[in-house]
């Protein structure tokens, strides 16, 4: 049973009519996973950056020292990488690509000067937020395969000095990369606001819904348990 | 024979050469001193040694490592393979010589090399967890050391080994404690054919041209000295009987240099890395100063409201 519209809504969202209008974004447990997954990252990315540029080291102090951050920073990596993968499970549908992202990226010009009125209605994310999330997935695999093979603790046997060399590569561009597009993340939290509390509390207004997601919104009035269902699905 | 360095004096003595001679330290800048240091060198004579592994027991007499019985699983080598514990390594190679038909013994003492240009020090993210001396001598400073094993990836010797014990980086010191007053290495000290011997670095090529005029008369045409220039010469070379086949010595590189990928990382990825970081963080700060928030309206909010109330009433 799959229409289009089970792609657009996730499980738990609704809305509360009333004044303002509330819309529920995220479960409790889709939060706290959510903030399991960004407090490793930080961690990740300020202990590997320790290690990554001279100037940076300095950060090692943060963790208790450079032999804490050896030790540390892979087992962060371990937790990042389950704690994303709980996010993958659970928004990997949400993220499919459809027909209208590829409009809303042909008119990124109206998206970063905020006419949001010029893009089409969108889903529960925008094609940016897609492409968070996408990169987000590819470059943790990439991550955690490059972390083990430089994990040389428990697993300097399994590869060659060649191969870690490779490895080592490989991990901090793919870091570098992760950590700018977590940048671009919270960015764009900040920016468009009311964003943030739908991470911190689980709601965002009707009114951010209206503006940004409004398909999503609709998909959500429609199947709210209130109504005519009929009349929306022949929409 | 080169003469030996001779036994020291009893009475104590102040360091030759200390943080003041350092012309590379790991994750930081230096200036050098403005007069380097004589260069150093150890001088490793493949040809006249006859595996006895004097000088593996005087390494580990000096450095007080004790590295762990294995077992003999039918080869010359003990232990297998460098250790922590086990900074320098006698390597066997059974090679038939196409030319002569014979079959060749070949004995290498493995271990630092202690590179000009040293691998392991520009692969380092601790500072001063690696350090050179001016007089050429490459030395891990353990207090300073994070075991991460990235040295491990720089070396193109395959030398530095990560203890389990510490989690630092072990590998031969060229015995710089010994060297700093006036001694030779252990190990030179312990062989017993002079296959090893130490000195200044002019000392050695210049020893080390007569032995390879002596092995040329012999018959070895292809004898020579091991000092690679890739990376920028060695202050331990060996005396080779086949110089033009170092692989032949149980894997001893030939024209051994920094790998590229190593270059890459440690060179246009940090630069490039923290560029791309910057310019994501600026770009960020600068959208936000000229387009400021994107706010919902209250437009949008009755928007929602006149949607809502009336598919729900
Ligand atoms: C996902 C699992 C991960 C594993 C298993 C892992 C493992 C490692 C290991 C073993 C090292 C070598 C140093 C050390 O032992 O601490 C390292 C370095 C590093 N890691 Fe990770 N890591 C992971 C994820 C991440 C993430 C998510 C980031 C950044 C957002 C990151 C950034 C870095 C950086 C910048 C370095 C230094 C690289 C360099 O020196 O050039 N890592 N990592
Ligand atoms: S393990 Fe090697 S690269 Fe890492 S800090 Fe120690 S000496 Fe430096
Ligand atoms: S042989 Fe390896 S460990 Fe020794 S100085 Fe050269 S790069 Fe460093």
């Amino acid at each position: 049973m799959s229409t289009d519209k089970d792609y657009h809504v996730g499980k738990g969202d609704s809305v509360h009519p009333g004044k303002p209008v509330t819309v529920d974004r995220y479960t409790g447990g889709a939060r706290i996973n959510h903030w399991i997954t960004a407090t490793s990252l930080v961690l990740l990315a300020l202990s590997g950056l320790s290690l990554f540029h001279p100037r940076l080291f300095i950060l090692s102090a943060l963790f208790g020292g450079g032999q804490s951050v050896r030790a540390i920073h892979p087992w962060v990596g371990v937790i990042l990488f389950f704690s994303f993968l709980g996010l993958f499970l659970r928004f990997w549908k949400l993220n499919l690509w459809k027909r209208e992202d590829g409009t809303w990226l042909a008119r990124v010009r109206d998206v970063l000067t905020a006419h949001d009125e010029r893009l089409p209605e969108i889903g529960k994310y925008n094609a940016g937020q897609k492409l968070v999330f996408w990169s987000m997935s590819v470059l943790i695999v990439v991550l955690i395969t490059s972390g083990v093979v430089i994990w040389d603790q428990y697993f300097a046997a399994y590869t060659t000095i060649e191969q870690k060399r490779w490895a080592l590569l490989v991990h901090s561009i793919a870091a570098i990369l992760a950590i700018s597009v977590w940048i671009v993340h919270v960015y764009a939290a900040i920016w468009v606001r009311g964003t943030i509390r739908a991470m911190t509390r689980g709601y965002v207004t009707g009114g951010w819904a209206w503006r940004y997601h409004r398909k999503w919104l609709r998909e959500l009035v429609a199947k709210s348990p209130t109504k005519d269902t009929k009349r929306t699905a022949a929409e | 024979m080169f003469p030996p360095v001779p036994n020291p004096t009893t009475g104590p003595q102040s360091p030759k050469f200390g943080e003041k001679d350092l012309i590379r330290r790991s994750a930081s800048t230096v200036t050098p001193p403005a007069e380097r240091q004589t260069e150093v060198a150890k001088l490793i004579d493949v040809s006249k040694c006859i595996g006895c592994k004097a000088c593996q027991s005087a390494c580990i007499e000096w450095n007080d490592t004790h590295p762990e019985l294995e077992t003999n699983t039918g080869v010359y080598e003990n232990p297998h393979d460098l250790t922590p514990d086990m900074f320098t390594l006698m390597r066997f190679t059974e090679w038939e010589n196409p030319e002569t038909n014979n079959l060749e013994w070949l004995i290498r003492k493995d271990g630092c090399m202690h590179c000009e240009d040293p691998g392991c020090l520009k692969a380092c993210p601790a500072p001063g967890a690696i350090v050179q001396y001016s007089n050429g001598i490459v030395d891990f400073v353990h207090e300073n050391c994070i075991g991460c094993g990235y040295c491990i990836k720089g070396c193109p010797f395959n030398i530095p080994r990560i203890s389990k014990v510490d989690h630092t980086a072990y590998k031969c010191t060229l015995c710089s404690d010994r060297i700093a007053v006036g001694q030779g290495p252990a190990c030179a000290k312990a062989c017993p054919t002079q296959a090893i011997v130490y000195g200044t670095k002019e000392e050695m090529k210049k020893h080390a041209e007569g032995r390879i005029a002596d092995l040329k008369s012999r018959g070895f045409e292809n004898a020579g000295l091991y000092d690679p220039p890739g990376v920028g010469g060695t202050h331990v070379m060996y005396v080779l009987h086949h110089a033009d086949k170092p692989e032949i010595y149980a894997g001893l590189p030939n024209n051994p240099k920094i790998s590229p990928i190593v270059e890459a990382w440690k060179g246009a990825t940090k630069y490039a890395g923290l560029a791309v970081i910057g310019v994501a963080a600026v770009s960020g700060f600068l959208h936000y100063l000229v387009n400021g928030p994107n706010r919902v309206s209250e437009e949008d909010e009755e928007a929602a409201e006149r949607f809502t109330g009336d598919r729900s009433s």
